[in-house]
């Protein structure tokens, strides 16, 4: 099937998400849609989902005009979503997810599960793609949950398959196995189109590329030709370096010790094993890993709070295992939480009142407890100008900023305190280009006065980019230590997939 | 850097913000002061309506539905006695939509008003009928602080409950309500509390000095307005200095819009929850206090009389501002003084008044329901402060 | 399925890291064992309640007779020397809690505790008894009774939860039920009363429904609301309407019906097989709304809306359709049950007459864990509760009425203060669904 849009628009209150998109994709092709976050590609996609209405432009399959009024006419016309965030019910089975809205039935009502597994089966069969049909879906690993949301638009028929950021939640390997899958769909007919920011995965896999900013297309490219330069600069508008300028650290004392740090869930299986490191004044050490495998436990564990099951961890050469978050931020250790939106900020608040969410109890911005406005407004003034917060407006709520600018909102708050040790969890996860610079060279002007800086991402980039010292974490624990001189993306990623050191 | 980044884009790519406390938003930032004025006055007026059609429905004509609105009317403003009588009954309602309110703030839905008030009220009518020979300043204070610990109490166990087990405040403060009920029914068949020579349960009348001083006695004896009036005013500025001008306003209002935040801030949500529904607990038991001590001068089963479920309705309307709580509860008040004078000389029963709140609530909570009636364009955000039964 | 695993582990990791967990689980459960104990306490305190509150001054036989007058079959009354059965009974809680501080019951803790109150549940009765006669089977009787309105409740709740949209106006429903059943019921007959009432409880989850689904109001506030519109307009409707015309409050009820054969087992019969058609009618709604749930095409559907409503709109699923459909199912099976309070025992109306037993029916669902028989479960616990306050106050016990009447309340709280925590309500329960 080949799939046009004619000059899809789509605008939100204040924002042209998209402008006026046109592109064709070829039966049997794989057409990547690259863009940054924010470039309108998600819009893009749930108006090709019926999640979506367009308020101008056409979609048209084999000549024939669309009319999309919701998810159910886009299925039916052969369009097949895999979602970025799974479209799946965790307590359901696979077979129940798959079957979902399509249901195989008795006397139209009563559900017949047992052709429910056969039809999971026979998909399973005819593409390579092995699940269990009886499976819950919240004990699989995403690899595999990924693979039911295929299996499920393939059972609804579906000849454009549009993938949604695949990659994002794999390890290279499963990567490797997922485009083993596309090449399998694209043998079959069928036309994929791929949306992602990964450059590189877009040369391997793709036909056509076409390249989304601020809502438009910019360009297409070629992948036989094109470099992941150019993309890049075609994606962001501007030549941007993925590198960040600092000179080699040079570690001082000791700042953050885990001594056998362990941590169990509600079921008594390990989410933190027995895990031991260490951070220095002056050093930058960047935990790499899929997300998922203990990294926002290793923070929280470190932060206060989560408590430990076992181990020790001493900051400063303090012990400080039973100690309150509070009294751990008091001793010296700032926090960028991973989830800007859900736990970094209170939206409903001001900047000024998000500025002072941790420090509001103390000297200068209170009194026994008097709240002092001027002292918080002249504060909150100082660090929206220094940090570069925009609009530079105190009064302005929390969640009336964008996501780079919340970022640097709670940045200021933490990196504006004088402290020995830094933590920063995914700091530059789904915002600008603009931003990611200026808070990647606020780390590292952190770690030149001498801090000493924990670094969490899921971005190998970001890791290499930053890092002075390298540590993977694998399914709890810490399955390797490199410097990036001493290693390649390569051989991390293999430790990512579980390998041992 | 050009001000237009990709990033500005950010609304329709990323998932949406949460979703769980847009009611503060909308409760907090009247961003456009007539829109904040004018949806409460349009569900006044709505619910007015409905209760001209309820009044019809029982077989009364147009004429004495609208005769029976002129008795509410007279009946609320229509002379110095009516006057009286709205504040008389706003007083309670000042304090019950207080702990209503304090308690949304932090995102806590306090049902409980009721227990709390008759708690409350119970421990002031016991101190203020058996201690003997005090002078006034020394028993009124020691009685009001009586009512307060005792609702304060009546707050805790929900609060704590809440904080250590996860227990959802509703079905608990709702429960403690009917356990409040049965135990004064209880103790005002004991010894203690029974006035000497009665088979029915209504307790000993409170001394005259632990009375709440009639404000316009001085006028007219039978003028019923008393001083609890100025103590409610009082907790009204107090919760306003308490919720915006200090370090335990911001947390409690830091857990009830974002509980993972204030966590993440070093805060105790948990600490957070007990306090505030203690000192929920403390407003809507001084609520009772002054309703033992200022009008009935005894205790009688079930004296709470719905005190506590109006102030749900207050809260609402008065946006859970302290000040907007004040205003909502003399129109509510009103409604009740009126609404006595439209069962006695309109023959409409009071309970009317009841469905007309409930009314007031649903179009006050539901402002895109008022909008699309009254065909509105103001933005309007959705209501939401619970989270289902998750702790 | 082994080749559903991507991530190949090493050759030797996998034994180590599955012995390294068990060790942990064993170690690191000091919060458990703290609990262990602390519920070993609550038994052993029961035992001493046993002993110190309930033996001193107990004597004589506890009679407690096991069939009703008018059955055929008549069994022996069961006659129990009190003073004996309590020292029995404290011992087995003393075994009990013992066991229970020093080794622990693990897994099973909850359930021996459970049963730990049970027995003590037991004592209070041989001790409230001893000296007298107290007819157990129609205790039960009254206890399957009392627990229809409160597990239909439950029910109501479990289909608007599991759908996502929280219902605490049940209490509201079951009021508007009960009133215009007995209106409906006097002036027509009780099948009309039944349909009017199930007819008035859809209308009000319509409300809900409309507020909470399309107008996105917090589902807690609606609840509230028709709760607090309820009691009011029903009173308001009693003093103008019914106080005036006492034959509008005069209704017929239906009577309890014995299934042949069924109804003649002793014990049993009675207590299950010979009540009335509102009791007969929970036994299938609970019965069928499981299947519903758990079986059919809707069921999935309504389950998926409740747990991932996105997941279930991407698929074509109509979120607001099946929300409203399992709403309104919900409310009607809400109304049905105020029936009960009038219809179904005193055939008149009184304000406020429901007294929380829409709470309490929400206490239930949790119980239950959002599970139709699970809630009836609980609803049971609930309905002995209720029944068994009624029977001790008649025999004149000790214990003032106010505390009996106290009882299905406290029971209430220690529920969802102590089992809320862990079962997992739908994960889009109270939440609105905004489509995009």
């Amino acid at each position: 099937m080949e799939l046009e849009l004619r000059g899809i628009t789509k605008r939100f209150p204040g924002v042209v998400a998209n402008d006026d998109i046109s592109l064709t994709a070829r039966s049997g092709k794989v057409l990547a849609l690259i863009g940054e976050n924010g470039a309108g590609k998600s819009t893009l996609m749930n108006i090709l989902s019926g999640l979506y209405t367009a308020d101008s432009g056409e979609i048209i399959i084999d000549g024939v005009v669309q009319h999309f009024k919701d998810p159910g006419d886009a299925i039916a016309a052969g369009i097949g979503m895999v979602h970025q965030h799974f479209m799946l019910v965790p307590v359901f089975t696979v077979a129940e997810n798959v079957v979902l809205g399509v249901e195989p039935t008795v006397l139209g009502t009563v559900l017949n599960q047992k052709k429910a597994r056969t039809e999971v089966r026979d998909i399973s069969r005819k593409y390579g793609l092995a699940v269990d049909p009886d499976a819950l879906v919240e004990t699989l690993p995403v690899g595999i949950q990924q693979r039911v949301e295929i299996i499920k638009v393939l059972l609804r028929g579906a000849q454009i398959l549009v993938f949604d950021e695949p990659t994002a939640v794999l390890t290279p390997q499963e990567v490797e196995e997922f485009f083993g899958i596309v090449r399998e769909l694209q043998g079959r007919g069928a036309t994929i189109i791929f949306i992602t920011h990964k450059l590189k995965e877009a040369l391997a896999i793709a036909d056509d590329i076409v390249v989304l900013r601020g809502g438009k297309v910019v360009g297409t490219a070629n992948p036989a030709t094109a470099t992941p330069e150019q993309l890049a600069s075609m994606m962001v508008g501007r030549d941007i370096s993925l590198t960040v300028d600092k000179s080699a650290s040079a570690p001082g004392a000791r700042v953050l010790e885990l001594d056998g740090v362990t941590m169990v869930d509600d079921y008594g299986r390990p989410l933190l094993d027995a895990i031991t490191m260490h951070v220095d004044a002056g050093e930058i050490v960047g935990i790499a890993g899929i997300q998922g495998n203990g990294q926002t436990e290793l923070v929280e564990a470190i932060t206060g709070l989560l408590q430990l099951a076992e181990g020790a961890i001493r900051f400063q050469g303090a012990d400080i295992t039973r100690t309150t978050p509070r009294e751990r931020h008091e001793m010296g250790i700032a926090h960028v939480p991973e989830d800007r939106n859900h736990v970094g900020m209170v939206g409903t608040f001001t900047v000024a009142e998000n500025l002072i969410l941790d420090s509001y109890y103390g000297q200068p911005y209170s009194k026994g407890i008097r709240l002092r406005p001027e002292a918080i407004d002249t504060s909150a003034r100082t660090l929206v100008e220094e940090f570069d917060v925009r609009p530079p407006i105190i009064e302005n709520t929390g969640s009336a900023l964008s996501g780079g600018n919340a970022q640097k909102m709670i940045v200021a708050r933490e990196f504006s305190r004088d402290v020995p040790l830094v933590v920063c969890a995914q700091p530059t996860r789904g915002i600008d280009v603009g931003s990611i610079e200026y808070i990647h060279e606020q780390i590292v002007r952190k770690r030149d006065e001498g801090k000493a800086i924990l670094i969490v991402s899921t971005e190998l980039d970001e890791i290499f980019a930053l890092s002075d010292r390298i540590l993977v974490m694998f399914d709890g624990r810490i399955v390797a230590e490199r410097r990036p001189s001493d290693t390649t993306p390569a051989e991390i990623g293999l430790f990512m997939a579980g390998r041992q050191a | 850097m050009s001000t237009q980044t990709p990033d500005s884009l950010k609304s329709p790519d990323l998932p949406p913000p949460s979703k769980g406390r847009l009611f503060f938003t909308q409760l907090t930032t009247a961003t456009d002061w007539r829109t904040a004025l004018l949806i409460p006055f349009l569900a006044v007026v709505m619910a007015l309506v409905i209760g001209v059609l309820i009044i019809m429905a029982t077989g009364s004509s147009f004429s004495e539905a609208m005769n029976a609105y002129l008795a509410l009317l007279k009946g609320s403003v229509g002379s110095l006695r009516a006057i009286s009588e709205t504040l008389t009954a706003a007083t309670p309602l000042i304090l019950t939509g207080l702990s209503v309110a304090l308690a949304f703030r932090a995102g806590l839905f306090n049902i409980g008003g009721e227990g709390q008030l008759l708690i409350g009220g119970m421990f002031a009518v016991f101190v203020g009928f058996s201690i003997t020979g005090l002078p006034w300043f020394i028993h009124l204070p020691l009685a009001l602080l009586a009512g307060i610990v005792g609702g304060a109490i009546w707050g805790f166990i929900p609060g704590f409950l809440k904080a250590k087990t996860g227990a959802h405040e509703v079905i608990v403060t709702i429960m403690l309500n009917y356990i409040a009920l049965r135990l004064v029914d209880f103790f005002l068949k004991t010894e203690i509390f029974q006035r000497e020579g009665r088979n029915d349960p209504v307790s000993k009348n409170v001394e005259a000095s632990s009375n709440l001083p009639g404000l316009l006695t001085a006028i007219d004896p039978a003028l019923r307005v008393h001083a609890g009036l100025i103590v409610a005013l009082l907790a009204a500025v107090f919760i306003h200095w308490l919720l915006f001008r200090t370090t335990t306003g911001f947390e409690f209002r830091a857990v009830g819009a974002n509980p993972a935040a204030a966590k993440y801030a070093g805060m105790s949500v948990g600490r957070t929850y007990i306090l505030v529904m203690v000192i929920a607990g403390a407003l809507a038991g001084l609520a009772g206090t002054g309703q033992v001590l200022g009008v009935l001068d005894r205790a009688t089963p079930g004296f709470s009389a719905g005190l506590g479920f109006d102030g749900i309705a207050v809260a609402l309307l008065g946006r859970s501002n302290p000040i907007g709580v004040v205003f909502a509860a003399l129109l509510f008040g009103g409604l009740s003084a009126g609404g006595q004078q439209m069962q006695a000389s309109a023959n409409v029963g009071i309970d009317l008044i009841g469905v007309i709140q409930a009314l007031i609530i649903i179009f006050v909570a539901a402002p895109a329901l008022i909008a699309a009636i009254f065909r509105l364009k103001t933005p309007v955000a959705s209501t939401q402060i619970s989270k289902g039964w998750g702790s | 399925m082994s080749d559903t695993r991507v991530t190949p582990a090493g050759p030797d990791m996998p034994e180590e890291s599955y012995a390294y967990s068990e060790k942990r689980t064993r170690e690191l459960t000091k919060g458990q064992v703290r609990r262990a104990r602390i519920l070993g306490v609550v038994m052993l305190v029961l035992a001493a309640a046993v002993v110190l509150l309930l033996i001193p001054g107990t004597t004589g036989v506890a009679t407690f007779d096991l069939s009703l007058s008018d059955e055929q079959v008549q069994l022996a009354p069961l006659a129990i020397p009190s003073t004996g059965a309590l020292y029995i009974l404290a011992m087995v809680l003393a075994f009990l809690g013992a066991t229970q501080f020093f080794r622990g019951f693990q897994g099973k803790a909850t359930i021996i505790l459970g049963i730990s109150f049970g027995v003590f549940v037991i004592a209070v009765m041989i001790w409230a008894t001893a000296g007298e006669q107290f007819n157990l089977t129609s205790m039960l009787v009254s206890t399957v009774a009392r627990s229809t309105p409160i597990a239909l409740g439950a029910l109501s709740g479990i289909l608007c939860e599991r759908a996502g949209v929280v219902n605490i106006g049940i209490e509201g429903m079951l009021l508007g039920g009960a009133f215009t059943g007995v209106v409906f019921g006097s002036l027509i007959g009780g099948w009309v009363g039944l349909l009017a009432a199930t007819i008035v409880g859809g209308i009000l989850a319509l409300l809900l429904a409309v507020l909470a689904i399309n107008f996105r109001v917090d589902q807690i506030i609606i609840g509230v609301v028709i709760n607090l519109l309820i009691l009011s307009l029903t009173s308001f409707l009693t003093a103008q309407l019914l106080v005036e015309k006492p034959e509008w409050n005069d209704a017929p009820i239906f009577p309890a019906i014995k299934i042949p054969i069924l109804g003649d087992i002793p014990i049993l019969g009675p207590v299950l097989f010979d009540q009335t058609i509102m009791v007969y009618a929970m036994y299938v709604l609970i019965g069928l709304t499981t299947w519903f749930l758990f079986r059919t095409r809707w069921g999935l559907r309504t389950r998926a809306v409740g747990e991932n409503p996105r997941a279930a709109d991407s698929l074509g699923v109509s979120v607001y359709k099946t929300r409203y459909l399992a709403v309104i199912y919900g409310g009607m099976v809400g109304g049905f049950a105020g029936a009960w309070f009038t219809l179904g025992t005193v055939g008149r109306f009184d304000e406020g007459m429901t007294g929380g037993r829409g709470f309490i029916g929400l206490a239930a669902m949790i119980f239950g864990a959002w599970n139709p028989i699970g809630a009836f479960a609980a609803a049971l616990i609930f309905g002995f509760s209720d029944s068994l306050q009624q029977k001790l106050a008649i025999i004149e016990t000790p214990i003032p009425g106010e505390f009996l009447a106290m009882a299905p309340y406290l029971v209430t709280i220690i529920v969802v203060a102590g089992l809320v925590g862990r079962v997992r309500p739908p994960a889009a329960d109270g939440q609105p669904y905004e489509k995009q």
